[in-house]
């Protein structure tokens, strides 16, 4: 497979990966976090409501004590009584002295007219009888006002009672101070942005807020009709977002709000998504560079494996052609040994007759003798042939002996270095000290080591160096003979065929082009392989590696 | 030089006749035949010192062949003549008691000398017998 497909593979492998892990990943970090933020909403929303729902009740039962003072204070006295200022300055030092947040009191009778009055402002004698809140106290019985700041120039509201007795009519009136009312409010005002603050049915700030408006300035976002409970919201006010409480007073048109930063309730939320999608990123990081090095892991080693199966294919390959080809050469080499000893002897024969007298005395003798000679240096030639064919082919058992191969070498290089210092061939050995001795057969790695050397020298030809290095690492099971010349090199579509039988690059009738193979299968034979790098103009190498066998078998 | 007795056993008759006729002219008394069984009949009834056998042979090949000579003739000495089979049936007809073996095709000269070493150790062998049976 090329490469590209492998980059395919790979990415198919990150993609299917990725896909897998992260949709869930992805869908339960986002479930998770809507699970928490929606419970912690509604948590925070659950708290505001009681928080306002309190306010309310303790606003509200302010101003049922207040109303029920005066209610009380009115009926359980006569108005010739409380028209006596001494005594009226009695009664509101003793509910001073309860509560501070009354400022006066004062006594209307039903024209209007303040007939008595305690209390730091000269009020006495002023008529409001044009006033509203005059009108509807008559009508009602009972007046809470909203905010005002009057004459006094201070934030003040007054809480009106009306008395019947007998066919008179008046009305007590107290001013109460809006600090406690303030103070209460305030109490609800919670964190660095939280806000809480009354507003009237007109939207009238009665107490101030904390940021944004003065008191008695209008707040026109909101448009609230009155309404039962209370109401939790998450809204936009004066351009401000904030989760806002809001319900209505029970004893009067008021509507208390409470307003908190989502921000600052919301913080823990925050840090929850923050975590959330940190430790999404993290796990996403982690997610990718992990498929990233499996999906690479995995393809390095399929490529690997695939390599390997390939090398493994091409020794098949070559092992079943050397079989075939040796079957294919001894079955040639058994046909044509049979004529080839018929036509010996009759050569033979035809000799033995040349020599009795008659034919001698022929003219033509010396020609016959020279025909009859040259067909017996030819058959012996073929001979050769058709004997190294069928030592080729044979599946002879190797011999099992101790060999030294430093030794054999040596004595395999004897028979060469005649023919190498004729040639002017130098041969120089490089032998590993304290190779191991190994079981093999010592006649057939001759014949090896002679095949290679020669290919060598021919390969030379004249003026070069062959040098036979043998090393050995304890770690491996072979021992390896190199055996290198600086001839001209063997151009790669030739080296694959070097193993070949009948290959052959030298001249017709040299070499008979079974060398190498038999080198080969000798070498396959014996446990171990033969392998050959060259390169054009620099020279050949063979590397033999030979199996350390420390044992004969039995 | 004594004259000895050889009997080929080749089934390629060309072959057979050449040999026979170039070992007479070598003064050996030389016989041929073309099979194994053939072999065996002739041995019945003539004597012979050595005799030259192929290995492949249809029929009766020479490894039967040789077994059943040494079965009948235990002193005869036999030289296997290979060129089929190589060189395993000839090491194999050595452990089953033959003399030698010779690649085919042969070289006269040689194949004559291991005949005449064959027939050298057969005489020292019947020699040896005939002095202990002296002695008994």
């Amino acid at each position: 497979m090329e490469d590209k497909g492998y980059r395919k593979l790979q990415w198919k492998i990150v993609g299917t990966t990725l896909g897998f892990s992260l949709i869930p990943l992805v869908a339960l970090g986002l479930s998770m976090y809507y699970l928490f933020s929606f419970s912690y909403t509604s948590k925070i929303m659950d708290t505001l409501r009681s928080k306002a729902e309190n306010r309310r009740v303790a606003m509200d039962l302010f101003f049922d004590e207040r109303v029920s003072q005066l209610t009380t204070l009115a009926y359980t006295h006569s108005l010739d009584q409380l028209k006596d200022e001494n005594y009226l300055n009695s009664v509101f030092t003793l509910m001073q002295a309860r509560s501070k947040s009354y400022v006066d009191l004062g006594v209307i009778d039903r024209s209007g007219n303040h007939v008595a009055y305690v209390g730091p402002y000269e009020l006495k004698g002023l008529n409001y009888h044009d006033e509203e809140w005059f009108h509807e106290v008559m009508l009602r019985g009972i007046y809470i006002s909203d905010v005002y700041t009057g004459f006094r120039k201070l934030p003040h509201f007054i809480i009106a009672v009306m008395r019947r007795e007998g066919d008179n009519t008046w009305i007590l009136r107290a001013t109460i101070d809006t600090d406690l009312f303030d103070s209460m409010v305030k109490a609800a005002q919670s964190g660095k942005k939280g806000d809480a603050y009354v507003l009237n049915d007109d939207n009238v700030l009665q107490t101030k807020p904390r940021y944004g408006g003065e008191l008695l300035s209008k707040i026109d976002d909101f448009q609230m009709a009155r309404f039962v409970g209370t109401h939790v919201e998450d809204m936009i006010i004066g351009g401000e977002r904030g989760i806002f409480a809001t319900t209505w007073l029970r004893n009067k048109d008021w509507m208390l709000v409470i307003k908190e930063d989502p921000r600052e309730q919301l913080l823990p939320l925050e840090h929850a998504r923050f975590l959330v999608v940190g430790l999404g990123l993290l796990g996403l990081i982690l997610i990718i560079v992990g498929t990233l090095f499996v999906a690479r892991a995995m393809v390095a080693q399929l490529m690997e494996s695939e390599r390997e199966k390939a090398i493994l294919d091409s020794n098949l390959m070559q092992s079943s052609k050397m079989a075939a080809l040796g079957k294919l050469a001894a079955g040639i080499a058994h046909e044509v040994n049979n004529p080839l000893a018929v036509i010996k002897e009759k050569v033979g024969w035809m000799k033995d007759l040349l020599g009795e007298e008659d034919i001698s005395k022929s003219e033509n003798f010396e020609e016959f003798e020279d025909a009859v000679k040259k067909i017996d240096h030819h058959v012996d030639r073929a001979k050769k042939v058709t004997h190294r064919l069928l030592g080729f082919a044979r599946r002879m058992e190797p011999v099992q002996e101790k060999v030294d191969v430093n030794k054999l070498l040596d004595g395999t290089l004897d028979f060469l270095r005649n023919e190498a210092h004729y040639r002017n061939i130098e041969i120089q050995t490089n032998y590993f000290e304290g190779l191991p001795e190994t079981v093999s057969d010592s006649a057939q790695l001759q014949q090896v080591f002679l095949n290679i050397f020669n290919n060598a020298i021919d390969a030379i030809g004249k003026d070069g160096v062959i040098s036979v290095t043998t090393s050995y690492n304890s770690r491996d099971k072979d021992m390896v003979v190199i055996v290198a010349d600086n001839g001209p090199g063997i151009p790669n579509d030739v080296l694959n065929r070097i193993f070949d039988p009948f290959f052959t690059t030298k001249e017709v009738g040299t070499g008979t082009g079974l060398g190498l193979s038999i080198s080969y299968s000798i070498m396959e034979k014996l446990g171990g392989r033969i392998l050959v790098a060259s390169e054009v103009g620099k020279g050949t190498t063979f590397s033999l590696y030979i199996p350390i066998v420390h044992h004969e078998k039995a | 030089m004594d004259v000895f007795r050889v009997l080929v056993v080749d089934d390629e008759l060309d072959f057979l006749e050449t040999i026979v006729k170039r070992l007479k002219r070598r003064k050996v008394d030389a016989t041929g035949v073309d099979s194994g069984k053939k072999a065996l009949e002739i041995l019945e009834k003539q004597h012979f010192d050595v005799v030259i056998l192929d290995v492949r042979m249809p029929g009766m090949d020479g490894i039967e062949t040789l077994k059943e000579i040494k079965r009948v003739r235990p002193l005869m000495e036999v030289i296997m003549l290979t060129g089929h089979a190589s060189v395993e049936s000839g090491m194999q007809g050595m452990q089953l008691g033959a003399f030698d073996y010779v690649l085919k095709p042969a070289d006269i000269d040689e194949l004559l000398e291991k005949v005449q070493q064959a027939y050298e150790r057969k005489s020292l062998h019947e020699e040896k017998i005939r002095q202990s049976k002296d002695i008994i």
